[in-house]
Formats: structure tokens, C-alpha cells, sequence
């Protein structure tokens, strides 16, 4: 099962194993990760699922698409190169991701 | 997992503990269990609310999110198990019993805010803390035919199960309110290869949920996108096919008929008060709450889509109250009152959001554009970006934005700082309004 490592603002790491196909945010939110707030449940609206992801995961993920990145401008925590939105990254087989949670998502 | 049964304990007197070896009423029960509901199980836990929790409602389904049934899982593309809000192992750990397939029907309750409620099955709920967290039902269009089979509404996922059934053999669809719920569900089929036919008893869509611009838009967008839009146009009755137990057509008031295999009625909600009644709770469009979304016995919360609540926006006029329909409201509804179920007052400022994803066309609603004398219009036809900005005496007050996501950002956290967009250079549509953003 693939696993994705959330650590929070303060450094708190929680490993949470999720379904190939699943997001990220819906691996956060259904067990209750805190920092992904996630309003829009998925679907581009809402920018609350904001994450950062660890430098060396970022190639292996799915290039992002205009309006994931224009919708990366109105993150509560100011957008950094390794930003995405959770909501759109899903899950495979192969893939153990790190990612790091912002201060705040609003 | 149900540790409540509770149905043979007899019940303690008010303010009373259980004894022990009997079960203990529950810290709070919260009636329904959706978006609000789960929401304020879940503040609560964060604030450290350490009472037991019981989060119960009628559906037979987890707790699950209710936006993506006239979208992503009618077209089929999410699946129902992702539209669950929380795995039974965050309810078990987080000491919440999640009680489901049960409506209540009844509640009695004590000045002190304990009671039990009954439900229709028989069983009893004692509580110490009650939250009505019920939300709103489809409004019924009282027409001959109405109860034919395939005539449909679209409130939860029972009856977007039945859509989805009926959906494969149906040609033919005329979908009756063109409301946000009937536009996403009309877009929705269209795409799913159905003829689609929206009729819109108003002159214009989407009533008063956004400014005459953006109704426009969306009547120029979907006319264009293949959408047959009627409006002021009025369904008369359903005709039944030969069986005479299944809708076959729509006939309208000219006596026009058109063909329909399946008829979704989306011409808005009716909160439930039914229980605040019973309790004799001040009931006006929702359940009368203030601003700690206390109902008017000072006991019991009432939040999301059943509650009427002080108009929460920052500068709104005074004792302006208002009833919002949205997952944003819901959720930020139940911030107000896990902070009021804890002893903490806080006010509910937060800023209304909202979105609607129609074909390709992505809304999205900051703010609450009631009472606006101004707008502005940023339209890039090229990109096919559109927003209105609505100004009160010079200040910004919300944004209609489709497919403009910089434009909704940019508003939304204008307003939650209480900065402004000046009207003049926001009217051109190449500057980024996040530029020209200013203190007030
Ligand atoms: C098809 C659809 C699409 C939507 N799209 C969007 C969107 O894109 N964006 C957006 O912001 N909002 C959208 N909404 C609105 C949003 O889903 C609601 O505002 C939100 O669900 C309100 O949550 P709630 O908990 O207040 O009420 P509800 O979700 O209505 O939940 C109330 C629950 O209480 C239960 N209940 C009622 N009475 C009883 C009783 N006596 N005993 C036990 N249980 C009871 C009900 O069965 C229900 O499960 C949409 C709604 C629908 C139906
Ligand atoms: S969950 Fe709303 S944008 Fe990702």
C-alpha cells in the first residue's frame, strides 16, 4: 500500500497508508490528518488542501494544470516552488510521498 | 459499533448521571449527520471536547459529501466510497458513535438543555447537549403527474442512486428549476449523452443567487455549450408513457409536450424545522439561532442549511439574518457552535464561499453581493475568464467569478482582511486585481 508521510507545521510526521487511485487530501482527510481542510472535497475550488512536497517526490508527480496553478496564488500560506494542491495528486502503487503541511489553509 | 442502546435504560432525571451499569446519555447528540454534522463532531474534538459524542442520522449510508452527486459521481467519475467524509476508525478513536438509519421524531427535553429523542423505529436517545444539524429537502412541484415513476428530485445519494439507475435507458431529460442543483445536473446528463431540456420559470436563471450579469452568462454559455434553456416557461403536468405508471413527457402550459424519460425537479429546499417546532424553537426560514448559533432556548445549536442565522458578513447591516445553502456556511457554521458548546464566544466572521462546476464552467461566489449598488465586469472572452465584482458605497462586497480563479482569490482574501479593489482600475480585465488591492 503506498504511504504518504504528513508532516505538520511543527514537525509532527504522521505516516498515513492509503489506496492506489485515491488523493492525497482524500488519504488526509478520511483520517483525520489536521492542516487539510479540503472545503471543496476535490474538485479545484477551494485551495484548502494546500501541501509542500519534498523536493525529491516532486518529478514523480503529475505536472499541474492551469487552473491548479492559478487556484496555488490564493493559498492561505503563500505559495512556494514546491507547492500543490493535495486534492490533485493521486496515489499509485509506487509511490511513497513526503509532504509538509502549511501553518494554516485559511 | 453501537454502544447507545439506550432504548431500555430508563431515563435519568434531568442533570442526572445514568446509574452506573446502565448506558450513560451521550455528552451530544447531533440530528443529522452530513456536512454540518460531522463538521462540528469534528471542531469539537479539536477544541479538546471530551464528552461522548453521537452523531446520528436517517440515511443508510456514511456520512458523505453531498456536491458531487449532481456532478463528478452522477457523470461516474468518483466513486461513492471516495465521497465519504471520515473512515469508522477516526469515529472510533475519536470516541464519536455513528448512529445511522435512524429519524427522530420526537424530542423531549429539559430546561437545562438534556432530553431524549425518540425515533420513528422506537429507540431512544437520552442526551445532555442536543445539536439539530438537519438540513433542508427538496421542494416538492405539487403537478398532476408528480408521483409518476421517474419523476425525480436530487438531495442525496439515495436519489442520485435512483437517477444513475434510470439514467442508461433514458433518451430524453427535462430537468425542471434552472438553479444551481438543475444547471450542474442538466450539464451533468448533457455530457452524458442525454437530449437535455431546462425549464426555468423565472427570467433568468439561477434567481437571486447571483446578479443579472452572470445569469446571463451562464444562459449565453450553455445555450452555446448545446443546452435548450427555456425560460419563463412553466411545466403544466407529466404525461405518463402506456403502462401509466411512468412519465413520458412534459406538457407545458401552450400545451406543448416534450419527451421526457426522466424528469429532475431542482426548484430549491425547504429547511427542516419540523423538530424545532415540536420543541417550540423561533422558527423563521430555518431555525431562529443567534450569532453563537444558540436556537432561541439558549440550549440546543441549530447550523448549516436548517439555520437562520445573523447575516455574518463583517459590516452587514444590523439585525440582517439570512439562510445560506453551502458547504462553506455549513462548515464554518459549525466552528460558531463547537466554540459555544465549549463556553468560548466567538463570533461567526468568517467570509461565504461558494462554487459551482458546470460543463467546463467553474463559479465561484465570494462574499454576499446583497444590497450592491455597483458592479464591475472582467470579461476575457479570448480565455473565456468572466467576473462581476459588486460594490455597497464604494466598497467591494463579493464577486461572481467563472473560471477565474485569481479574480476569486483575490476578492475572498480582500474580504477577509477588509481591504478593498477599487472599482475604477478593477475594470480592466489584464490587471491582476491582487495589484490593486488596497487597506480601505
Ligand atoms: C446535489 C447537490 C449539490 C450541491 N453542490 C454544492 C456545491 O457545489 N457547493 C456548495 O457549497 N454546496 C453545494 N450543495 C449544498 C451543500 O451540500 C449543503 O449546503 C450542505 O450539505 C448542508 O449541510 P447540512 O449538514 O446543513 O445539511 P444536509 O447536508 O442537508 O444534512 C442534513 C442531514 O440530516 C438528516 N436528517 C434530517 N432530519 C432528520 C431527523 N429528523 N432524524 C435524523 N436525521 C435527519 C438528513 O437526512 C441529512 O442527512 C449541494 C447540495 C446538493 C444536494
Ligand atoms: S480540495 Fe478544494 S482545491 Fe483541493
Amino acid at each position: 500500500m503506498p504511504t504518504v508521510h504528513f508532516t505538520d507545521a511543527e514537525g509532527a510526521v504522521r505516516d498515513v497508508q492509503g489506496n492506489p487511485g485515491d488523493s492525497v487530501m482524500e488519504t488526509a482527510v478520511r483520517n483525520g490528518v489536521p492542516g487539510i481542510i479540503a472545503e471543496c472535497g476535490g474538485s479545484l475550488s477551494c485551495a484548502t488542501c494546500h501541501v509542500f512536497v519534498r523536493e525529491d517526490c516532486l518529478s514523480q508527480l503529475p505536472p499541474m494544470e492551469d487552473m491548479e496553478d492559478e487556484m496555488l496564488y490564493g493559498t492561505a500560506v503563500d505559495r512556494e516552488e514546491n507547492s500543490r494542491l493535495s486534492c490533485q495528486l493521486r496515489l499509485t502503487d509506487e509511490l511513497d510521498l513526503f509532504v509538509t503541511t502549511p501553518e494554516t489553509q485559511v | 459499533m453501537s454502544t447507545h442502546v439506550a432504548a431500555a435504560a430508563p431515563a435519568a432525571a434531568p442533570g442526572l448521571e445514568s446509574q452506573p451499569g446502565t448506558p450513560t446519555r451521550t455528552g451530544l447528540l447531533i440530528i443529522g449527520a452530513s456536512q454540518s454534522g460531522v463538521q462540528l463532531a469534528v471542531s469539537l474534538r479539536a477544541l479538546g471536547f471530551d464528552e461522548h459524542i453521537t452523531l446520528l442520522g436517517d440515511e443508510d449510508h456514511r456520512p458523505y459529501q453531498r456536491p458531487a452527486l449532481s456532478k463528478e459521481f452522477l457523470q461516474g467519475t468518483v466513486e461513492s466510497e471516495s465521497l465519504i467524509f471520515r473512515s469508522n476508525t477516526y469515529w472510533a478513536e475519536h470516541n464519536v458513535d455513528l448512529v445511522k438509519g435512524e429519524f427522530i421524531v420526537r424530542i423531549d427535553k429539559e430546561p437545562d438543555g438534556s432530553g431524549v429523542a425518540h425515533s420513528a423505529s422506537g429507540k431512544q436517545f437520552p442526551f445532555k447537549r442536543l445539536a439539530l444539524t438537519v438540513g433542508a429537502r427538496a421542494r416538492k412541484l405539487e403537478i398532476e403527474g408528480g408521483d409518476l415513476d421517474g419523476v425525480l428530485y436530487l438531495r442525496n445519494a439515495d436519489d442520485a442512486l435512483a437517477l444513475k439507475a434510470r439514467v442508461g435507458d433514458a433518451r430524453d431529460v427535462v430537468v425542471i428549476g434552472g438553479g444551481f442543483i438543475g444547471l450542474e445536473a442538466a450539464s451533468s446528463l448533457q455530457k452524458m449523452g442525454k437530449n437535455v431540456t431546462v425549464l426555468e420559470f423565472g427570467p433568468r436563471l439561477v434567481g437571486r443567487a447571483v446578479g443579472e450579469e452572470t445569469a446571463d452568462y451562464f444562459l449565453q454559455a450553455h445555450r452555446a455549450r448545446g443546452l435548450d434553456i427555456r425560460l419563463n416557461t412553466a411545466a403544466a403536468r407529466f404525461t405518463a408513457d402506456a403502462s401509466g405508471a411512468s412519465v413520458a413527457g412534459v406538457e407545458l402550459q401552450d400545451g406543448t409536450v416534450l419527451p421526457a424519460q426522466i424528469v429532475l425537479i431542482g426548484i430549491g429546499v425547504i429547511p427542516n424545522t419540523q423538530l424545532a417546532e415540536q420543541l417550540s424553537l423561533a422558527v423563521d426560514n430555518g431555525i431562529v439561532v443567534d450569532r453563537y448559533a444558540l436556537a432561541s432556548d439558549g440550549t440546543t445549536v441549530a447550523i448549516g442549511d436548517c439555520a437562520n442565522m445573523p447575516n455574518p458578513v463583517p459590516g452587514s447591516a444590523p439585525g440582517e439574518r439570512i439562510r445560506l445553502e453551502s458547504v462553506n456556511n455549513a462548515i464554518e457554521h459549525a466552528k460558531v457552535a463547537a466554540y459555544s458548546l465549549t463556553g468560548r464566544r466567538e463570533e461567526y466572521a468568517g467570509i461565504p464561499w461558494f462554487w459551482s462546476n458546470q460543463a467546463d464552467l467553474k463559479l465561484q461566489i465570494a462574499g454576499l453581493c446583497n444590497g450592491y449598488d455597483q458592479t464591475v465586469i472582467r470579461r476575457d472572452q479570448e480565455r473565456g475568464k468572466f467576473s462581476v465584482l459588486y460594490y455597497r458605497q464604494g466598497q467591494v462586497i463579493a464577486a461572481d467569478c467563472v473560471n477565474a480563479p485569481l479574480d476569486f482569490m483575490a476578492v475572498k482574501n480582500a474580504l477577509a482582511k477588509g481591504q478593498n479593489i477599487p472599482a475604477g482600475p478593477a475594470a480592466d480585465p489584464a490587471t491582476p486585481l491582487k495589484t490593486i488591492t488596497t487597506d480601505s
